[in-house]
């Protein structure tokens, strides 16, 4: 047997994503005094920092990604002013958020942001990244559905962006697919390749329930920023369960600086009650973990099935095989209808009408 | 039959790529490749099928343009470097068809707006990006049927056939995109999205285009448009295809589009090169046509 690795007296911070990442599995329909009923008690509970925007971060609010109740700058508005301690954070992905909605970001408060990328494209934030530091913002590489790079292959991506500016790289499994060995491996290589002063973080989906386990793996390699959400509410099966990954780090002695009861209770008396649907590991949520879709395009393979009469865990694995990554959500319903028509479903003539 | 002398400036995918549309053309000559780097292999090729090449940039071509009585320059480098490039020869008289997202010129898309261009004394004409060459056209042909009000593409694209300089540019590549979604397309407000997919294989370039009418879509009409449009943009792409839709959906009109090239310096995947060459290509053969029906006289200077 292994001695397991003691992680008594570690210091982590951790990051709540359940109003940004949350807003996928609320359709992008949470208001503002949701949010900062939210807030407020995630800031009582000594949470360090929450990311507040669209689901699809800086840009979102599309035809492609949904348009939420309120324009990211409202939301802002609304919690920034109502925190005592707690930091605001932003996603930006270059290609649909630019540095214009960073710099109104900031403008509204907003003093954290993950800069994302596929994790093998990592030169299209160099603007993004430098531009986030010179405002002095708390700036990360975040290199998304990374089960697609090898360990190697990643440790490169993320020297490019310390390179550019960023103070933390992410190890981010979008889809939910990683296990700990992979997680352990890809957080070593990033580890060994990167400046000391550079921190590196963990983003986990639990597709396959591995939410807990992996981010304590991403910890023992060096780890030291964690990504969670209370209540687990986020896209697919939901991001690391927060609550749970703070009982688990009491346990173990590694320090958060979060009050476990009170985000037990901010979950049984506020998001469980805020969810349309259980945010868990079901049918379609294991398969993104299982075939390694990207864990937002649940909800939108779940309409697109309903629409043209193909299963949604085929249309799933049919978009993992064709490698779609984030941001593709037009993809499902054209992958929907091209299936449709192979399986005599939806003709040429009638598909213009299918709606 | 005489043809108008072009020169390509940057060596990367699209100048490369130019180069193949050019040699094919029966109204333009590509006769002068400009880089900035020796090794490059954009200007090896250059040098290979025969054109002239110069590694000092837009200064080591200024000396020849007279002698080499070069007329349209295609500038592939980047929205930074164009607005000197552009100085530098239209003062020159050399008509600039412009590839970067710099967008000081009037912006074109052929099958919608080249026409309109024809009588305007241009000197600079700027090609969007491959993003709005590809979807453009159908967010014009459901504006062409009645007033929308919100369009948005969202346009894929292969890692591979995506250059550093795009890269490290990427909002350039999405105001600009997004502008001419109205201006040229027609719709009163316009976002474009762009994701850069690694997938191997390559994936082909794909566009999905929407678009939020004002009134009821009259669904007949606007299909007749979109496929009319689409046979358009054949004519000069072959490889652009629809293959879903349009979908109807309340005041929703949703496109999804295919674009494959024709694997002249990339593979077909790369529809996005294709699309741009192909639209640069045709734009200066419009002009050309012009220059050769002494319609519109380039100035050339004499003292050069």
């Amino acid at each position: 047997m292994l001695e397991p690795i003691d992680l008594k007296g570690r210091k982590i911070l951790v990051h709540d994503m359940s109003l940004r990442d949350g807003m996928h599995a609320k359709r992008e329909q949470i208001s503002t005094e949701q949010m900062v009923r939210v807030a407020t008690r995630l800031d009582d509970a000594g949470v360090p920092l929450i990311q507040v925007s669209h689901g699809g971060g800086l840009g979102g609010n599309s035809l492609q990604h949904g348009f939420a109740l309120h324009s990211n700058e409202e939301y802002w508005d609304a919690v920034v002013p109502k925190m005592k301690r707690t930091k605001v954070s932003a996603l930006l992905i270059p290609g649909l958020g630019t540095m214009k909605e960073l710099q109104s970001a900031y403008d509204h408060g907003v003093r954290s942001v993950h800069v994302a990328t596929h994790c093998t494209e990592a030169d299209t934030s160099p603007q993004h990244i430098a531009y986030a530091r010179k405002l002095g913002m708390d700036t990360t590489g975040f290199l998304m559905m990374a089960h697609l790079n090898s360990p190697e292959g990643l440790a490169q991506q993320a020297r490019m962006m310390e390179s550019y500016g960023a103070q933390t790289v992410y190890i981010t499994d979008s889809a939910g697919y990683l296990l700990p060995a992979d997680v352990k491996a890809r957080v070593r290589a990033l580890r060994d390749s990167l400046k000391p002063e550079t921190e590196i973080g963990f983003h986990g989906h639990h597709n396959l329930g591995m939410g807990i386990a992996n981010s304590i793996a991403a910890i023992e390699e060096g780890a030291t920023r964690i990504d969670a959400s209370v209540g687990g509410l986020g896209a697919g099966a939901g991001n690391t369960p927060l609550e749970v990954f703070v009982a688990v780090c009491e346990r173990m002695g590694i320090e958060t600086g979060c009050d476990l009861f009170k985000l037990m209770d901010l979950t049984e008396d506020v998001i469980f009650p805020m969810m349309e649907h259980i945010v868990r590991v079901d049918r379609a949520s294991l398969t993104l973990g299982f075939a390694g879709v990207y864990s937002t395009f649940l909800l939108h393979a779940n309409r697109a099935a309903a629409k043209y009469g193909v299963p949604a865990r085929d249309i799933l694995v049919e978009l993992g095989r064709k490698k779609m990554i984030g941001g593709q959500e037009d993809m499902i319903e054209d992958t929907a209808m091209t299936m449709a028509k192979e399986r005599g479903l939806l003709s040429e003539a009638s598909q213009r009408h299918a709606a | 039959m005489k043809k108008i002398k072009c020169a390509i400036i940057g060596s990367g995918n699209i100048g490369t790529d130019l180069i193949y549309k050019l040699k094919r053309s029966e109204l333009l000559e590509p006769v002068w490749m400009v880089g900035i780097d020796p090794a490059s292999e954009g200007l090896a090729r250059a040098k290979g099928l025969g054109l002239k090449i110069t590694d000092l940039g837009v200064d080591g071509l200024v000396p020849h343009v007279v002698a080499d009585e070069v007329q349209i320059a295609f500038d592939a480098t980047s929205a930074y470097v164009h607005a000197e490039n552009s100085r530098k020869l239209t003062e020159l008289g050399v008509l600039m068809v412009d590839l970067t997202p710099a967008a000081i010129g009037p912006l074109c898309v052929p099958p919608v707006n080249l026409k309109g261009l024809r009588e305007k004394k241009v000197q600079n004409v700027n090609m969007i990006s491959c993003a709005g060459q590809a979807t453009i056209p159908i967010v014009n042909a459901v504006c062409r049927v009645q007033s929308v009000d919100y369009a948005e593409i969202v346009a894929s694209l292969s890692s591979k056939s995506i250059g550093p300089g795009t890269r490290a540019n990427l909002d350039e590549f999405t105001y600009t995109t997004s502008n001419a979604i109205c201006v040229v397309g027609g719709s009163r407000r316009g976002k474009a999205l762009a994701i850069i997919n690694p997938a191997d294989p390559p994936m082909i370039m794909r566009n999905t285009i929407y678009c939020l009418t004002d009134a009821a879509p009259d669904q007949q009409k606007i299909t007749a448009s979109i496929l009319e449009m689409i046979g358009e943009v054949q004519r000069y792409v072959p490889g652009y295809r629809l293959v879903n839709g349009p979908v109807y959906d309340g005041h929703k009109v949703s496109v999804y589009m295919e674009v494959a090239g024709l694997g002249d310096y990339l593979p077909r995947y790369a529809g996005n090169l294709d699309i741009m060459t192909a639209a640069a290509t045709r734009t200066a053969e419009m002009f050309a046509e012009e220059f050769l029906a002494g319609r519109v006289q380039p100035q050339l200077s004499e003292v050069a």
